[in-house]
Protein backbone atom coordinates (compact mmCIF):
# COMPACT_ATOMS: atom_id res chain seq x y z
CA UNK A 1 0.00 0.00 0.00
CA UNK A 2 1.14 3.55 -0.84
CA UNK A 3 0.56 6.28 1.85
CA UNK A 4 0.84 10.43 1.52
CA UNK A 5 0.62 12.42 4.25
CA UNK A 6 0.08 15.94 2.64
CA UNK A 7 -1.08 19.24 4.29
CA UNK A 8 -1.63 22.37 2.80
CA UNK A 9 -0.44 24.53 5.47
CA UNK A 10 2.88 23.91 6.27
CA UNK A 11 3.62 23.03 9.57
CA UNK A 12 0.80 21.45 10.69
CA UNK A 13 2.65 18.30 11.61
CA UNK A 14 3.07 16.07 8.57
CA UNK A 15 6.57 14.56 8.98
CA UNK A 16 5.43 13.63 12.63
CA UNK A 17 2.89 11.51 11.40
CA UNK A 18 4.97 10.02 8.78
CA UNK A 19 7.62 9.46 11.35
CA UNK A 20 5.55 8.21 14.03
CA UNK A 21 3.50 5.82 11.80
CA UNK A 22 6.29 4.69 10.24
CA UNK A 23 8.43 3.75 13.30
CA UNK A 24 5.44 2.02 14.63
CA UNK A 25 4.53 0.01 11.77
CA UNK A 26 7.85 -1.38 11.80
CA UNK A 27 7.67 -3.04 14.78
CA UNK A 28 5.68 -5.63 12.65
CA UNK A 29 6.07 -5.45 8.78
CA UNK A 30 8.80 -4.00 6.57
CA UNK A 31 8.16 -0.25 6.01
CA UNK A 32 9.74 2.50 3.61
CA UNK A 33 9.19 6.11 4.03
CA UNK A 34 9.75 8.44 1.48
CA UNK A 35 10.54 11.94 1.82
CA UNK A 36 9.11 13.89 -0.96
CA UNK A 37 9.61 17.18 0.58
CA UNK A 38 12.53 17.86 -1.61
CA UNK A 39 13.07 21.36 -1.21
CA UNK A 40 13.55 20.89 2.74
CA UNK A 41 13.84 17.22 3.94
CA UNK A 42 13.03 16.73 7.19
CA UNK A 43 12.47 12.90 7.99
CA UNK A 44 16.11 12.06 8.55
CA UNK A 45 16.17 14.28 11.92
CA UNK A 46 13.75 11.80 13.42
CA UNK A 47 15.74 8.76 11.92
CA UNK A 48 19.38 9.51 12.43
CA UNK A 49 21.64 7.11 10.25
CA UNK A 50 24.54 6.77 7.99
CA UNK A 51 22.97 6.84 4.12
CA UNK A 52 23.98 6.22 0.46
CA UNK A 53 23.69 9.07 -1.46
CA UNK A 54 23.24 8.76 -5.45
CA UNK A 55 22.61 11.61 -7.79
CA UNK A 56 19.15 12.22 -9.55
CA UNK A 57 19.90 13.97 -13.39
CA UNK A 58 18.00 15.24 -15.94
CA UNK A 59 18.44 14.83 -19.99
CA UNK A 60 19.65 18.43 -21.13
CA UNK A 61 20.22 19.86 -24.65
CA UNK A 62 24.23 19.84 -25.32
CA UNK A 63 24.22 21.67 -28.94
CA UNK A 64 27.32 21.25 -31.47
CA UNK A 65 28.54 24.34 -32.18
CA UNK A 66 29.85 22.51 -35.22
CA UNK A 67 26.93 21.54 -36.64
CA UNK A 68 24.41 23.72 -35.83
CA UNK A 69 23.67 26.50 -38.29
CA UNK A 70 21.87 28.68 -35.83
CA UNK A 71 18.59 28.51 -37.56
CA UNK A 72 16.63 28.87 -34.20
CA UNK A 73 13.47 26.14 -34.81
CA UNK A 74 14.77 25.01 -31.76
CA UNK A 75 14.48 28.51 -30.02
CA UNK A 76 11.22 28.51 -31.40
CA UNK A 77 10.10 25.50 -30.43
CA UNK A 78 10.82 25.78 -26.59
CA UNK A 79 7.84 26.88 -25.22
CA UNK A 80 10.18 27.37 -22.04
CA UNK A 81 12.66 29.98 -23.27
CA UNK A 82 15.59 27.76 -22.29
CA UNK A 83 17.53 28.23 -25.76
CA UNK A 84 17.76 31.41 -27.17
CA UNK A 85 19.36 31.55 -30.76
CA UNK A 86 21.21 33.90 -31.71
CA UNK A 87 23.10 34.48 -35.26
CA UNK A 88 26.46 33.22 -34.51
CA UNK A 89 25.62 31.04 -31.39
CA UNK A 90 22.78 29.13 -29.16
CA UNK A 91 22.39 30.30 -25.43
CA UNK A 92 21.23 27.89 -23.23
CA UNK A 93 19.52 28.19 -19.99
CA UNK A 94 19.07 25.09 -18.05
CA UNK A 95 17.38 25.94 -14.47
CA UNK A 96 14.33 27.02 -17.28
CA UNK A 97 14.01 23.40 -19.19
CA UNK A 98 12.34 21.35 -18.50
CA UNK A 99 14.04 18.53 -20.49
CA UNK A 100 11.14 17.59 -22.74
CA UNK A 101 13.44 16.78 -25.53
CA UNK A 102 11.64 18.29 -27.89
CA UNK A 103 14.86 20.67 -29.26
CA UNK A 104 16.74 17.65 -30.33
CA UNK A 105 13.58 16.37 -32.71
CA UNK A 106 13.29 19.64 -34.10
CA UNK A 107 16.76 20.33 -35.01
CA UNK A 108 17.10 20.00 -38.60
CA UNK A 109 21.05 19.52 -38.43
CA UNK A 110 21.25 16.70 -35.65
CA UNK A 111 23.35 19.44 -33.83
CA UNK A 112 21.31 18.74 -30.18
CA UNK A 113 22.27 16.00 -27.84
CA UNK A 114 21.00 14.87 -24.41
CA UNK A 115 23.28 15.08 -21.93
CA UNK A 116 22.56 14.09 -17.97
CA UNK A 117 22.66 17.29 -15.68
CA UNK A 118 22.52 16.67 -11.88
CA UNK A 119 19.67 18.31 -10.03
CA UNK A 120 19.44 16.74 -6.93
CA UNK A 121 20.25 13.86 -4.58
CA UNK A 122 18.37 10.92 -2.91
CA UNK A 123 19.87 9.33 0.07
CA UNK A 124 19.46 5.91 0.99
CA UNK A 125 19.21 4.77 5.41
CA UNK A 126 18.18 2.00 6.84
CA UNK A 127 17.45 3.72 10.47
CA UNK A 128 16.14 0.78 12.27
CA UNK A 129 14.87 -2.80 11.74
CA UNK A 130 11.97 -2.76 9.07
CA UNK A 131 12.57 0.57 8.18
CA UNK A 132 13.93 2.05 5.18
CA UNK A 133 14.24 5.87 4.33
CA UNK A 134 14.41 7.27 1.23
CA UNK A 135 15.14 10.93 1.13
CA UNK A 136 15.14 12.73 -1.92
CA UNK A 137 17.21 16.29 -1.87
CA UNK A 138 16.88 19.27 -4.76
CA UNK A 139 20.62 20.99 -4.95
CA UNK A 140 20.40 24.30 -3.67
CA UNK A 141 18.75 26.67 -6.83
CA UNK A 142 17.32 24.25 -8.43
CA UNK A 143 13.85 24.86 -9.47
CA UNK A 144 12.27 21.77 -10.51
CA UNK A 145 12.17 19.67 -7.32
CA UNK A 146 9.50 17.09 -9.26
CA UNK A 147 12.12 14.36 -11.17
CA UNK A 148 13.93 14.10 -7.51
CA UNK A 149 10.14 13.00 -6.44
CA UNK A 150 9.39 10.79 -8.94
CA UNK A 151 12.88 9.12 -8.79
CA UNK A 152 12.65 8.85 -5.14
CA UNK A 153 8.96 7.11 -5.38
CA UNK A 154 10.67 5.03 -8.20
CA UNK A 155 13.26 3.41 -5.93
CA UNK A 156 10.46 2.42 -3.34
CA UNK A 157 7.88 1.24 -5.93
CA UNK A 158 8.27 -2.57 -5.22
CA UNK A 159 8.28 -2.05 -1.24
CA UNK A 160 4.78 -3.30 0.29
CA UNK A 161 4.35 -0.26 2.16
CA UNK A 162 5.39 2.71 1.15
CA UNK A 163 4.41 6.24 3.13
CA UNK A 164 4.98 9.29 1.22
CA UNK A 165 6.35 12.80 3.44
CA UNK A 166 4.95 15.59 0.89
CA UNK A 167 6.21 19.41 0.43
CA UNK A 168 3.00 21.61 1.89
CA UNK A 169 0.55 23.64 -0.48
CA UNK A 170 -1.21 22.19 -3.96
CA UNK A 171 1.62 22.76 -6.28
CA UNK A 172 3.12 20.25 -8.58
CA UNK A 173 5.91 18.53 -5.96
CA UNK A 174 2.38 17.69 -3.91
CA UNK A 175 0.29 16.29 -6.92
CA UNK A 176 3.84 14.19 -8.09
CA UNK A 177 3.91 12.90 -4.33
CA UNK A 178 0.53 11.91 -4.24
CA UNK A 179 0.22 10.87 -7.69
CA UNK A 180 -0.02 6.54 -7.51
CA UNK A 181 -0.89 6.51 -3.49
CA UNK A 182 -3.69 5.03 -2.62
CA UNK A 183 -4.73 7.01 -0.09
CA UNK A 184 -3.97 10.09 1.40
CA UNK A 185 -4.04 11.59 5.26
CA UNK A 186 -4.38 15.40 5.30
CA UNK A 187 -2.96 16.68 8.39
CA UNK A 188 -4.81 19.83 9.22
CA UNK A 189 -4.36 22.24 12.96
CA UNK A 190 -7.44 24.02 14.64
CA UNK A 191 -6.76 27.10 13.23
CA UNK A 192 -8.48 29.21 10.43
CA UNK A 193 -5.41 28.86 8.20
CA UNK A 194 -4.95 25.12 8.71
CA UNK A 195 -9.28 25.02 8.19
CA UNK A 196 -8.62 27.14 4.38
CA UNK A 197 -5.35 25.34 3.14
CA UNK A 198 -6.81 21.67 4.25
CA UNK A 199 -9.74 22.68 1.76
CA UNK A 200 -7.79 23.20 -0.88
CA UNK A 201 -5.74 19.70 -0.30
CA UNK A 202 -9.26 18.28 0.23
CA UNK A 203 -9.88 19.33 -3.66
CA UNK A 204 -6.20 18.44 -4.97
CA UNK A 205 -6.90 14.85 -3.22
CA UNK A 206 -10.28 14.55 -5.10
CA UNK A 207 -9.29 15.55 -8.26
CA UNK A 208 -6.28 12.90 -7.95
CA UNK A 209 -9.15 10.52 -7.10
CA UNK A 210 -7.33 10.01 -3.85
CA UNK A 211 -9.38 8.72 -0.89
CA UNK A 212 -8.66 11.09 1.99
CA UNK A 213 -8.79 11.09 5.90
CA UNK A 214 -8.00 13.90 8.79
CA UNK A 215 -5.36 13.88 10.93
CA UNK A 216 -6.58 16.92 13.30
CA UNK A 217 -3.15 17.71 14.95
CA UNK A 218 -2.85 20.52 18.05
CA UNK A 219 -6.03 20.48 18.66
CA UNK A 220 -6.95 22.77 21.47
CA UNK A 221 -10.47 21.30 21.56
CA UNK A 222 -12.48 23.61 18.97
CA UNK A 223 -12.38 21.90 15.97
CA UNK A 224 -16.12 22.53 15.19
CA UNK A 225 -15.66 23.88 12.49
CA UNK A 226 -12.75 21.86 10.80
CA UNK A 227 -15.37 18.57 12.49
CA UNK A 228 -18.14 20.61 10.05
CA UNK A 229 -16.28 20.85 6.75
CA UNK A 230 -15.11 16.84 7.21
CA UNK A 231 -18.85 15.83 7.86
CA UNK A 232 -19.67 17.82 4.98
CA UNK A 233 -16.97 16.61 2.55
CA UNK A 234 -17.60 12.82 3.81
CA UNK A 235 -14.31 12.55 5.14
CA UNK A 236 -13.37 10.83 8.08
CA UNK A 237 -11.45 12.54 10.94
CA UNK A 238 -8.77 9.50 11.25
CA UNK A 239 -6.81 10.77 14.49
CA UNK A 240 -6.60 13.95 16.79
CA UNK A 241 -3.78 14.71 18.49
CA UNK A 242 -3.79 17.40 21.16
CA UNK A 243 -2.30 20.42 21.64
CA UNK A 244 0.22 19.29 24.43
CA UNK A 245 3.36 20.72 25.80
CA UNK A 246 4.45 17.51 26.65
CA UNK A 247 4.03 16.07 22.83
CA UNK A 248 5.89 19.25 21.71
CA UNK A 249 8.91 19.11 23.60
CA UNK A 250 8.98 15.56 22.31
CA UNK A 251 8.82 16.63 18.83
CA UNK A 252 11.04 19.93 19.59
CA UNK A 253 13.99 17.83 20.59
CA UNK A 254 13.48 15.82 17.14
CA UNK A 255 12.38 12.56 18.98
CA UNK A 256 9.39 10.49 18.20
CA UNK A 257 5.93 10.67 20.49
CA UNK A 258 5.79 6.80 19.48
CA UNK A 259 8.88 6.27 21.34
CA UNK A 260 8.47 7.96 24.26
CA UNK A 261 5.30 7.77 24.79
CA UNK A 262 4.88 4.29 23.63
CA UNK A 263 0.85 4.41 24.95
CA UNK A 264 0.43 6.61 21.17
CA UNK A 265 1.27 3.71 19.61
CA UNK A 266 -1.93 2.13 19.37
CA UNK A 267 -3.32 4.96 17.80
CA UNK A 268 -1.09 4.81 15.18
CA UNK A 269 -1.58 1.59 14.15
CA UNK A 270 -5.23 2.34 14.34
CA UNK A 271 -4.70 5.49 12.24
CA UNK A 272 -2.87 2.98 9.91
CA UNK A 273 -6.07 0.37 9.72
CA UNK A 274 -8.21 3.41 9.14
CA UNK A 275 -6.18 4.18 5.92
CA UNK A 276 -6.08 -0.02 4.57
CA UNK A 277 -9.76 1.06 4.85
CA UNK A 278 -9.85 3.99 2.54
CA UNK A 279 -7.72 2.26 0.80
CA UNK A 280 -9.85 -0.64 0.17
CA UNK A 281 -6.50 -2.38 0.91
CA UNK A 282 -6.44 -5.28 3.04
CA UNK A 283 -3.40 -6.20 5.39
CA UNK B 1 19.31 53.28 -34.60
CA UNK B 2 15.80 51.31 -33.37
CA UNK B 3 15.19 51.75 -29.75
CA UNK B 4 12.52 49.44 -27.47
CA UNK B 5 10.55 50.87 -24.89
CA UNK B 6 8.49 48.70 -22.55
CA UNK B 7 5.13 50.12 -22.04
CA UNK B 8 2.06 49.89 -20.65
CA UNK B 9 -0.11 50.77 -23.41
CA UNK B 10 0.50 51.07 -27.57
CA UNK B 11 1.40 55.02 -28.05
CA UNK B 12 3.78 57.18 -26.74
CA UNK B 13 1.64 58.87 -23.79
CA UNK B 14 1.41 55.35 -21.98
CA UNK B 15 3.13 54.78 -18.77
CA UNK B 16 6.35 53.04 -19.34
CA UNK B 17 6.41 49.27 -17.74
CA UNK B 18 9.17 48.62 -15.54
CA UNK B 19 9.44 45.36 -16.04
CA UNK B 20 10.97 43.80 -18.84
CA UNK B 21 9.52 40.18 -20.02
CA UNK B 22 6.11 40.56 -18.78
CA UNK B 23 5.91 44.51 -20.26
CA UNK B 24 2.07 44.53 -21.95
CA UNK B 25 3.52 46.47 -24.74
CA UNK B 26 6.68 47.04 -26.68
CA UNK B 27 7.16 50.77 -28.80
CA UNK B 28 9.62 50.74 -31.00
CA UNK B 29 11.19 53.69 -31.67
CA UNK B 30 13.34 54.80 -35.02
CA UNK B 31 15.70 57.09 -33.24
CA UNK B 32 16.34 59.01 -36.24
CA UNK B 33 12.82 59.47 -37.76
CA UNK B 34 11.03 59.35 -34.48
CA UNK B 35 8.09 57.53 -35.87
CA UNK B 36 7.31 54.34 -33.53
CA UNK B 37 5.34 51.15 -33.75
CA UNK B 38 3.58 49.27 -30.96
CA UNK B 39 3.93 45.37 -30.63
CA UNK B 40 1.90 43.34 -28.04
CA UNK B 41 4.29 41.54 -26.35
CA UNK B 42 3.23 37.82 -26.60
CA UNK B 43 4.91 36.47 -23.80
CA UNK B 44 3.36 38.57 -21.25
CA UNK B 45 0.83 35.92 -19.66
CA UNK B 46 3.03 33.21 -20.83
CA UNK B 47 4.05 30.59 -17.81
CA UNK B 48 7.87 30.98 -17.38
CA UNK B 49 10.89 31.59 -19.57
CA UNK B 50 9.49 35.03 -20.57
CA UNK B 51 12.29 37.14 -20.57
CA UNK B 52 14.69 35.34 -23.16
CA UNK B 53 11.48 34.51 -25.32
CA UNK B 54 10.91 38.86 -25.48
CA UNK B 55 14.74 39.41 -25.73
CA UNK B 56 14.89 36.70 -29.34
CA UNK B 57 12.03 39.20 -30.32
CA UNK B 58 13.92 42.21 -29.83
CA UNK B 59 16.86 40.47 -31.59
CA UNK B 60 14.05 39.67 -34.82
CA UNK B 61 13.39 42.74 -34.65
CA UNK B 62 16.96 44.48 -34.77
CA UNK B 63 16.59 46.78 -31.74
CA UNK B 64 20.15 48.04 -30.95
CA UNK B 65 18.63 49.61 -27.51
CA UNK B 66 16.18 48.74 -25.01
CA UNK B 67 15.33 51.28 -22.42
CA UNK B 68 13.16 49.21 -19.58
CA UNK B 69 12.76 49.63 -15.21
CA UNK B 70 14.15 45.94 -14.92
CA UNK B 71 15.91 42.94 -16.76
CA UNK B 72 15.95 39.66 -15.40
CA UNK B 73 19.38 37.34 -15.58
CA UNK B 74 17.93 35.29 -18.16
CA UNK B 75 17.18 38.12 -20.55
CA UNK B 76 20.11 40.04 -19.68
CA UNK B 77 22.60 37.32 -21.04
CA UNK B 78 20.37 36.61 -24.26
CA UNK B 79 20.52 41.00 -24.39
CA UNK B 80 24.19 41.75 -23.88
CA UNK B 81 25.17 38.94 -26.52
CA UNK B 82 23.43 39.92 -28.95
CA UNK B 83 25.05 43.56 -28.14
CA UNK B 84 21.91 45.30 -27.26
CA UNK B 85 22.33 47.95 -24.86
CA UNK B 86 19.97 48.45 -21.80
CA UNK B 87 19.12 51.52 -20.14
CA UNK B 88 17.07 51.84 -16.89
CA UNK B 89 14.36 54.17 -16.76
CA UNK B 90 12.14 53.96 -13.59
CA UNK B 91 10.87 57.43 -12.97
CA UNK B 92 7.16 56.01 -13.72
CA UNK B 93 6.44 58.69 -16.66
CA UNK B 94 5.49 58.13 -20.14
CA UNK B 95 7.63 56.59 -23.14
CA UNK B 96 7.65 59.82 -24.46
CA UNK B 97 9.62 61.18 -21.13
CA UNK B 98 12.01 57.92 -21.17
CA UNK B 99 12.71 58.38 -25.37
CA UNK B 100 13.47 62.11 -24.57
CA UNK B 101 16.07 61.56 -21.60
CA UNK B 102 17.55 58.75 -23.89
CA UNK B 103 17.73 61.45 -26.65
CA UNK B 104 19.45 64.04 -23.67
CA UNK B 105 21.88 61.13 -22.61
CA UNK B 106 20.52 61.55 -19.04
CA UNK B 107 19.71 57.59 -18.81
CA UNK B 108 21.70 55.49 -17.13
CA UNK B 109 23.36 52.72 -18.60
CA UNK B 110 23.32 48.83 -17.77
CA UNK B 111 24.61 45.88 -18.33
Amino acid sequence: MKLAVASGKGGTGKSMVAANLAFTLAWTVPVTLVDCDVEEPNLHLFFPAPATTTDVTVPVPVVDETVCDHCGRCGEFCQFGAITVLCDRALFFPELCHSCGGCTYVCPKGAIHEHPRRIGTIATSLPRSNLKLFTGMLDTGNPHAVPIIRAAKELAAADPIVICDTAPGTSCPVVEALDGCDACILVTESTPFGLHDLRLAVDVAERLGIPAGIVINRSDGKDAQTLDFCAGHDLDVLMTIPFDRDIAAIQGRGDLLCQHRPEWQKAFFALFTRCSALAGVNR
Amino acid sequence: MKICITAQGETLASQVEERFGRAPYFILVDSETGSFEAMQNPYAAGAGGVGPKAAQLLIAHDIQALISGQVGGNAREVLVAAKIAMYTYRDGGPVKDALARFTNNTLAREG
